[in-house]
């Protein structure tokens, strides 16, 4: 019997892996569990567990984070903690990378959160009809974010590489803390009221989710709804979602993203420019072209009527007609010719000289007078006789009339 | 059609280009219109490439000017550290 292929334990654990992470749920997670095995390395990183009656759940929290909170968890604490999980591939366990975590029920943001949310969306602040569309060519771009951030370098750089034709307002604020909301506010109203603007992003970038918190904020919230101005946020990561997100016209999930939602691509721009230049050259050489094939058609048209063209059809028939003319005129010759040349015949023939060939003479006065009677001689006279190659001069000696 | 071409900004530009090419592929107009439409087309799509490869990002800020509003400065501060 044939074995089946086996796996590696590294395929295997890919195999494992690639099913999580391709689960959404598992991206974004929300937990509620009792702390245990909590652990601080020198790092800064923080490993310990989740668990409740029924099962341990691994977390790992990085300093990044950890660094952010008041207190250290402690084992045996409730707690709500938010992440999302992955493949430790080298220990092979599954575990929950820990972006947010705080005592459970005391000032629950998570609740506080779902509960604006709630309201906000009741009252049609998320409605997809009041979603405006963005400017096709904006002039001038709004941007509330800090000064300082990671956010404000992140936009320029996008804008400036897909289409630096515009002008960026920025409105400075603190983004994260206390007075992060109010001074978001403000930001924004100053935009809206000085600014002259066509759009406006509201942006800040990664942290964890306390930082992000003040996107959560219902007075933030409110002055995004009532932007007449369309606003485009792009807060944290892609898996970071705050209610400036939701009454947002459009929802970014970077601020990158957002930079290059509210501004076209000038690659995407040159290639079109491209294409109208073939386009235009095209129907051009068409247009050209076709003309000329009307022209080419007109003038063979006109050339059948031109003068020429009657010249030399009329040049043709008199060469025609003088051709005619020639073999009538030949014909008319040779005719003529060979009745003369009947009729020299039949001359030679009637010729008196050939009846002086078969010996007959003819007499003549000296004067070429013809002598066909003995009456018109006397003796004496002299007469010339005619024979058929010459003549002689006689004497008449006498004469004999004949009855 | 008599605005110089120099003078578009890169949106106009461009929609006028559009403008253009639609119109001579739906075309029967005469030829100098023809020649003339191309003409001004290249000079557009020259236009906004230069528009393209030309233009660099401006950045101000706003800044409260102590009477309740704003005012508009260039913005100075560091974009490139880190």
């Amino acid at each position: 019997m044939e074995m089946m292929q086996a796996w590696t334990v590294s395929d295997l654990t890919a195999h494992i892996k690639a099913l999580i992470l391709s689960d959404a749920q598992l991206r974004d997670v929300w937990i509620q569990g009792e702390v245990s095995n909590f652990v601080r390395y020198s790092s800064g990183h923080c490993y310990f567990s989740l668990k409740d009656a029924g099962a341990t759940l691994s977390c790992v929290m990085w300093r990044s984070v950890a660094d952010t909170l008041p207190t250290m968890p402690q084992n045996g604490e409730h707690v709500l903690a938010h992440g999302h999980i992955n493949v430790y591939e080298t220990r092979g366990v599954y575990q929950l990378y820990v972006d947010f975590i705080r005592p459970a029920g005391i000032g629950d943001l998570h609740a506080e959160f779902e509960r604006l949310k709630a309201r906000l969306e009741a009252e049609g602040l998320f409605a997809p009809e009041r979603k405006r569309p963005l400017p096709r060519w904006p002039r001038r771009i709004g941007l509330v974010t800090s000064p300082h951030g990671a956010a404000l370098r992140d936009i320029v750089r996008v804008i400036r590489s897909r289409f630096p034709n515009v002008e960026l307002i920025l409105a400075p604020t603190l983004v994260q803390g206390q007075d992060a909301p109010p001074q978001i506010v403000n930001a924004l109203n100053a935009l809206i009221e000085y600014g002259d603007v066509d759009v406006i992003v509201v942006a800040r970038g990664g942290g964890s989710l306390e930082d992000l918190w003040a996107f959560n904020d219902e007075r933030v919230a409110r002055a995004i709804a009532r932007s007449p101005i369309p606003v485009v946020s792009g807060v944290g990561h892609e898996t970071d979602f705050t209610i400036a997100d939701f009454v947002a016209d459009l929802r970014a999930p970077t601020p990158s993203a957002a930079a290059a939602a509210v501004v076209p691509d000038g690659q995407d721009l040159r290639q079109r420019l491209r294409a109208y230049v073939a386009r235009l050259v095209q129907q051009v050489h068409t247009s050209v072209e076709e003309r000329r094939q009307r022209v080419r058609a007109e003038e063979r048209a006109l050339r059948m009527y031109s003068p020429q063209a009657r010249i030399e059809v009329a040049r043709q028939n008199v060469d025609h007609l003088t051709a005619r003319l020639h073999h009538a005129v030949q014909h008319r010759m040779s005719f003529t010719r060979s009745r003369v040349e009947a009729l020299s015949a039949r001359l030679e023939a009637l010729s008196p000289l050939r009846v002086l060939e078969r010996g007959y003479a003819w007499v003549q006065r000296l004067d070429g007078t013809l002598i066909t009677s003995v009456r018109q001689v006397e003796p004496g006279e002299h007469v010339w006789i005619r024979l058929h190659d010459g003549r002689l001069e006689t004497w008449v000696v006498n004469k004999e009339e004949e009855p | 059609m008599s605005v110089p071409v120099e003078d578009l900004s890169f949106e106009q530009a461009f929609a006028e280009l559009e403008h253009i090419v639609r119109i001579l592929e739906e075309g029967s107009q005469p030829l100098a219109d023809t020649l003339a439409l191309y003409e001004r087309g290249i000079r557009l799509a020259r236009h906004c490439h230069k528009l393209l490869d030309e233009a660099d990002l401006r950045i101000k800020q706003l800044v409260p000017n102590g009477l309740g509003g704003y005012d508009e400065e260039e913005f100075t501060g560091p974009l490139d550290s880190r």
